[in-house]
């Protein structure tokens, strides 16, 4: 049973002080699934996905990711996830060839292996020709989609991507999508946030954070029908706007 | 004149050209949306007609003044609210607000009016320090302080940049009760959906205006005929539809996909027979173009 989960949490817990920043929260996520992680700024999303990265301590709950336990096992969770955010992003004043040998390097893949990684990642994004180019002088979209793929070039069990696509341009954001898509169908779970709510429709599964605890989870098409909506926008609004009152 | 007018203005960067030729006019009460992604020059247009920046070339004039020569003047009289939070993190929310109405020769008291509709929201808040406040609030707190002076311009960068849709409906809601007030607003988001919340918008790419419209103006002039489909398995369909021969343009939107073909509706038929061939639950409907599908057309023509 444990095998067909990347992702499974139980009573997942985490204080800060009096504050209880994600409470008690129980979903799984399963193999190959793009899992929309949704909620409100300051809902616990940042604090959740810390806990499932290995890099913060839960105060209580179980969690593992890719099989591994989040209290005691947390370096073996970090080999074997790949993250990418929008801030978090590439070394500019490095070439595209040097990003993906320091990732390479610190995914701790060999030697021989990141050359191989480079010239398939180069002939995939279409960037033989800026394997030399400094990273900061590439076009937003491109560092976007190197991102991606540098995030995923040890073939990792899961990705986290956390608002991957801000302020990205439309048609990048659909092209950045189509790359998400790709590596799900090669078996990789993405474990994605987004304050775009037409990407939320891209997801198998989606949960909303609210104050700390999922108040829904389920496909775009059931939530939509639970909440009588046309737009995963408007379940949003309805989830959030309850919370307010 | 109007509020804020600019002409032929241009900026080049070493071998970057920022602004291209940017020519607009915002009126009094008027919500002008600044529509473009990151790196399409928005901030640098904010900047220059801020006085925080030279242009190159062309003119521009806030309030009637020169950007260049009466720069001091224009800093007297707009408000602006750049895009990184620029609040005093360890200030509480009270303390920045009194902060900007002190620099600005004013008291919170004076201009409350203005305010108050946004600043009860925060006041529960108002011992927190400005760093400790969510994403929606830290706006909310940032508007206030560029209010505080009653500006009869405002300038906002990206206000909704990373809110979450609660928050940003709400900021948006704020912003259509200061336009009733006479000022004008000249606000940028990469936000297409926001589009429709402006009256005037320019869609930005490249340091160029792709079009000044209404938004309804930018949906009309899109002459294509679109439609909207949907399958099961999107991702199969997605790849067959791109397949089709005559397919134009096809991307994802939500929880369907907007394609247009390459000769208007001649091959409507030929794609429905194609596409329900290969793709189980297909259903195809003529829709009409939103801004989004628009900016996409024009970053590509």
């Amino acid at each position: 049973m444990e095998a067909a989960y990347a992702i499974t949490t139980d009573g997942l817990t985490k204080k800060f002080g009096d504050f209880i920043a994600t409470n008690n929260i129980t979903f799984q996520v399963k193999k190959g699934e793009i899992f929309g992680f949704l909620g409100a700024n300051g809902a616990g999303k940042t604090t959740a996905m810390r806990m499932l990265c290995g890099l913060l301590k839960p105060s209580s709950g179980k969690a593992t990711v890719a099989g591994y336990d989040v209290y005691t096992q947390t370096e073996s969770i970090k080999l074997n996830i790949g993250y990418m955010s929008q801030r978090f992003s590439l070394y500019e004043d490095l070439t595209v060839s040097e990003n993906i040998r320091f990732y390479g390097g610190i995914y701790g893949l060999t030697r021989s292996a990141i050359k191989t990684a480079t010239a398939e990642l180069l002939a995939k994004l279409a960037l033989e020709k800026e394997a030399k180019s400094l990273v900061g002088s590439l076009p937003l979209g491109w560092k976007q989609k190197l991102s991606f793929s540098i995030a995923i070039i040890h073939n990792p069990a899961i990705v986290f991507l956390d608002e991957p696509t801000g302020g990205v341009d439309p048609i990048t954001r659909r092209q950045f999508w189509d790359l998400i898509y790709e590596a799900a169908h090669a078996g990789v779970t993405v474990f994605v946030t987004t304050h775009y709510m037409d990407e939320a429709e891209y997801c198998d599964r989606v949960s909303i954070m609210v104050d700390g605890k999922i108040k829904a989870l389920d496909t775009p098409a059931a939530l939509k029908t639970t909440f009588g909506a046309a737009t995963m926008n408007d379940v949003f609004l309805k989830l959030a706007r309850e919370a307010n009152q | 004149m109007n509020p804020i007018v600019v002409q032929h203005i241009s900026k080049q960067y070493k071998s970057v050209e920022a602004l291209k030729d940017i020519s607009f006019e915002v009126k009094a009460g008027e919500l002008f949306g600044l529509i473009g992604p990151d790196g399409a020059g928005k901030t640098t247009l904010f900047r220059v007609l801020t006085t925080l920046l030279l242009a190159d070339t062309g003119k521009a004039f806030v309030n009637g003044r020169d950007v260049v020569k009466d720069y001091k003047l224009i800093r007297r009289e707009v408000g602006y609210m750049p895009g990184r939070f620029s609040l005093y993190q360890d200030l509480t929310v009270e303390e920045n607000l009194k902060f900007f109405a002190t620099i600005f020769n004013t008291s919170i008291k004076e201009n409350y009016d203005l305010i108050r509709d946004i600043y009860v929201q925060i006041e529960p808040f108002k011992k927190r320090p400005a760093g400790k406040l969510s994403g929606g609030m830290k706006q909310k707190l940032a508007l206030c302080c560029a209010l505080v002076h009653k500006p009869e311009v405002l300038f906002l960068d990206e206000p909704t940049t990373g809110v979450d849709p609660v928050s940003r409906k709400e900021f948006w809601e704020m912003l259509q009760r200061l336009k009733s007030k006479g000022i004008a607003i000249l606000v940028s988001t990469p936000y297409m959906d926001e589009a429709n919340l402006c009256d005037q918008v320019a869609l930005m790419q490249n340091g160029q205006l792709l079009q000044i419209n209404t938004p309804k103006g930018v949906v009309d002039s899109f002459a294509q005929p679109m439609w909207a489909i949907r399958a099961d398995n999107m991702y199969q369909l997605i790849s067959t539809a791109r397949a089709f021969e005559d397919t134009q343009s096809c991307y994802a939107f939500g929880d369907s996909l907007h394609i247009t073909l390459t000769n208007g509706t001649a091959q409507e038929e030929a794609l429905a027979t194609y596409l329900k061939e290969k793709n189980p639950g297909l259903t195809m409907e003529r829709i009409q173009p939103g801004i989004e599908d628009c900016f996409m057309y024009l970053m590509k023509n």
